[in-house]
C-alpha cells in the first residue's frame, strides 16, 4: 500500500471517529462546537501517557478517551444548563479555552507543539474506528438509542414519558467527547506531532458538518458523511483551498435541499424493506420532522 | 479602540440573532471581505472614499447571498441548520479570498499619515477617532430606525414571532433581506475601519475578531444592540487588561473564561432582551 493511500485512509478513520464524537450529542439535539477541545485533550493526554509513562499506545489511547470523557462529565453539568444557541456558544467558548490552556502548558510544549514517540499504523487505527462504529451502533440498538432519539425529537414529551432528559443529555455529551478524545489519541500517535493550533474552531465545525451532512437520524449517517467528504476531495485531487470551497458549497447546497442530511431514517427503512415502508408508500408519517 | 470594532461586529451579529434568532457565523467572513476589498481597491489606485464604498457594497452583496441560501430556505428546519450553513459560508469566503488574493499578510498604505492629534500628551489618531464616531453614530441611527419607522416595527414583529408577522401581512421575504443588508454593512464597515487602522489584512482576519465579536454579543445579551456595544467595550478592556496584568499568553483564557462564566451565571447576558423582549 502506498504511503499516500495509507495517509488518506488514516485520515478517513480518524474523521469517522471524530464524526461519531459529534454524532452522539447531536443525536440528543445538542450542537457541540467544542469537539476540537476534547479531541485536543485526548491527543495530548495519550501523547503524555505514552511519552512520560511509556504506556503502549493501545493502552494510552483508550485512557485518553476516558480522560476526555471525564473532563466532559465535569463541565457538562454547568454547560448543559444552557440550551439551544447558548449551549452551542458555551461549548464554543469551552473549546477556545482548552486550546488557549494547552498553548500555555509548557509540559506539553506549549505553542511549539508536542512530538509523540510511539507510532501506530493504519490497521490499528482502522480497527479502532471500526470498534467505535460498532459500539455506537450497538448502543443505539438499546434503550439508550430510543431514549436519546426521544429527547432529540421532543424534550417535553420525553420527560413526560419518564425519561431522564438531563441524564441522557449529559451521557451523550460525555460519551461523544470521550470518542472525540479517542480520535485525538489516534491522530497524535499516527502523525507523531501535535500542536494546539490544529484543534481549532474550524476542526469542530468540520466535524459537525460531517455529521449533519450524513444525517443525525441514523447511526450510518456520520460514517457516510465523514467518508464522502474525506474521500471526494482526494479523488478530485484539487488544491487544498479549492477543496474547502467545494466542501463549503456542498454543505450549503445539501443543507438547503436536504436539511435532515443525506441519510434519513424513513429512507433507510424503505431501502431495507422494513414494514414501515408500506406506511411511507401510503403517505403515513414515518419520518421524524425534528 | 479594538473594543469599538468588536462592538460593531457584535451589533451585526446581534441584529440577526435578535430579529431572526439566527447566529450568523458568516459575519466574520463579511468583516474580512470588507477589509480585503478595501485593500484591493486601494491597491488598484482607487481614491479612498470610493474604495470604502466598494468594500461596503461587496460586504452587503455577500450578505444578501448568504440570506438567499441560509435563512430563506431553512426557516422550518432545526434551529442549528442555518447556523451550520453560515459556517460553511465563512469557510467559502475565506478560501475564495485565499485563491483570489493569496494567503499573505497584506499591508495598506497609511491614508492619514500626519493626522494625529496631540492633546496634552495623548495621541489620538484621526482614523481611529473617525471610526469610533462613525460606529456610534451608525448604531444610534439603527436604534432610531428600529424604534420609529415602519420597517423597524416590522422587524420587531418578526422578532416576536415570525408566523404572526406573516399573518399580520408583513412581507417577511422582503423585510428580512434588510436585516442581512444592515448586518452585512456593519460587518464590512468594521472590516474597513480595522484595515485602515491596523493597515494589515489577510483572508483569515475575520476569525479572531469575529469570535471576539460573538463573545461581545453574548456578554451584552443576545439581541440587545446597546448591550452589544457595552459587551464589545468590556471584551476589549478585558483583553487589554489581561495583556497588562497577566501577559499576552493568557488573553484568550481570560476572554473566553469570562464568556463561559457569564453563560453559566446569566445565560442571557448582562443586559438581556431589550430589542425584542423575547426569550431565547
Amino acid at each position: 500500500m502506498s504511503g499516500y493511500l495509507e495517509g488518506v485512509l488514516v485520515l478517513l478513520a480518524v474523521n469517522v471517529v471524530f464524526a461519531y464524537g459529534g454524532f452522539l450529542p447531536l443525536a440528543a439535539g445538542q450542537l457541540n462546537l467544542g469537539l476540537a477541545g476534547f479531541a485536543a485533550i485526548g491527543a495530548y493526554a495519550s501523547a503524555y501517557l505514552s511519552n512520560v509513562f511509556k504506556l503502549a499506545p493501545l493502552l494510552a489511547i483508550p485512557l485518553a478517551g476516558i480522560v476526555a470523557g471525564a473532563v466532559a462529565l465535569v463541565v457538562a453539568v454547568p454547560v448543559l444548563r444552557t440550551r439551544g444557541i447558548y449551549l452551542a456558544l458555551a461549548t464554543f467558548a469551552l473549546g477556545q479555552i482548552v486550546q488557549a490552556i494547552i498553548l500555555n502548558l509548557e509540559v506539553v510544549g506549549g505553542a511549539a507543539g508536542y512530538p509523540v514517540a510511539a507510532f501506530i499504523r493504519l490497521p490499528t487505527i482502522a480497527a479502532t474506528a471500526a470498534i467505535v462504529v460498532v459500539l455506537v451502533w450497538l448502543l443505539f440498538a438499546t434503550r439508550f438509542g430510543i431514549a436519546v432519539t426521544a429527547v432529540h425529537d421532543d424534550e417535553g414529551a420525553a420527560d413526560l414519558m419518564g425519561i431522564d432528559v438531563r441524564g441522557f443529555q449529559i451521557a451523550a455529551f460525555a460519551l461523544g467527547s470521550a470518542i472525540a478524545g479517542v480520535g485525538g489519541g489516534l491522530y497524535a500517535h499516527h502523525f507523531s506531532f501535535i500542536e494546539a493550533q490544529y484543534f481549532n474552531i474550524s476542526l469542530s465545525i468540520t466535524i459537525v458538518l460531517y455529521v449533519l451532512l450524513g444525517g443525525t437520524q441514523t447511526v450510518i449517517g456520520p460514517l457516510l458523511g465523514a467518508a464522502v467528504f474525506t474521500l471526494l476531495p482526494e479523488l478530485l485531487r484539487a488544491s487544498a483551498n479549492l477543496r474547502y470551497v467545494a466542501f463549503a458549497a456542498a454543505v450549503i447546497v445539501i443543507m438547503a435541499l436536504r436539511p435532515e442530511g443525506l441519510v434519513t431514517a424513513g429512507q433507510l427503512r424503505r431501502l431495507l424493506g422494513f414494514t414501515r415502508a408500506e406506511h411511507a408508500a401510503a403517505g403515513l408519517p414515518t419520518e421524524r420532522t425534528g | 479602540m479594538l473594543g469599538s470594532i468588536y462592538a460593531m461586529v457584535a451589533v451585526a451579529l446581534t441584529l440577526s440573532i435578535g430579529v431572526l434568532r439566527f447566529l450568523n457565523f458568516s459575519i466574520p467572513g463579511l468583516f474580512m471581505i470588507g477589509g480585503m476589498t478595501a485593500w484591493a481597491s486601494l491597491r488598484s489606485g482607487m481614491a479612498w472614499p470610493l474604495a470604502i464604498g466598494v468594500a461596503l457594497v461587496a460586504g452587503a452583496f455577500a450578505s444578501l447571498v448568504v440570506e438567499r441560501f441560509t435563512w430563506r430556505w431553512m426557516r422550518s428546519a432545526q434551529h442549528f441548520v442555518p447556523l451550520v450553513s453560515s459556517m460553511a459560508f465563512l469557510l467559502l469566503f475565506e478560501h475564495l479570498a485565499v485563491i483570489y488574493w493569496g494567503s499573505e499578510l497584506r499591508t495598506l498604505p497609511a491614508l492619514f499619515a500626519s493626522a494625529d492629534w496631540r492633546i496634552a500628551g495623548l495621541v489620538i489618531s484621526l482614523p481611529q477617532l473617525a471610526g469610533l464616531v462613525c460606529s456610534i453614530a451608525l448604531i444610534w441611527v439603527l436604534t432610531l430606525v428600529l424604534a420609529r419607522t415602519r420597517l423597524g416595527r416590522g422587524l420587531r414583529t418578526i422578532a416576536e414571532d415570525s408566523d404572526t408577522a406573516l399573518l399580520l401581512g408583513i412581507d417577511i421575504n422582503r423585510i428580512v433581506p434588510v436585516v442581512f443588508l444592515i448586518s452585512g454593512l456593519f460587518a464590512a464597515l468594521s472590516g474597513v475601519i480595522f484595515a485602515l487602522n491596523y493597515r494589515q489584512v489577510h483572508p483569515f482576519m475575520g476569525e479572531v475578531v469575529g469570535l471576539k465579536g460573538i463573545s461581545a454579543m453574548i456578554v451584552g445579551g443576545l439581541g440587545n444592540i446597546w448591550g452589544s456595544i457595552a459587551g464589545g467595550l468590556i471584551i476589549g478592556l478585558v483583553e487589554v487588561m489581561s495583556i497588562g496584568y497577566l501577559g499576552a499568553d493568557f488573553v484568550d483564557i481570560a476572554v473566553y473564561g469570562l464568556l463561559l462564566l457569564i453563560l453559566f451565571v446569566r445565560p442571557t447576558g448582562l443586559f438581556a432582551g431589550a430589542l425584542a423582549g423575547q426569550r431565547a
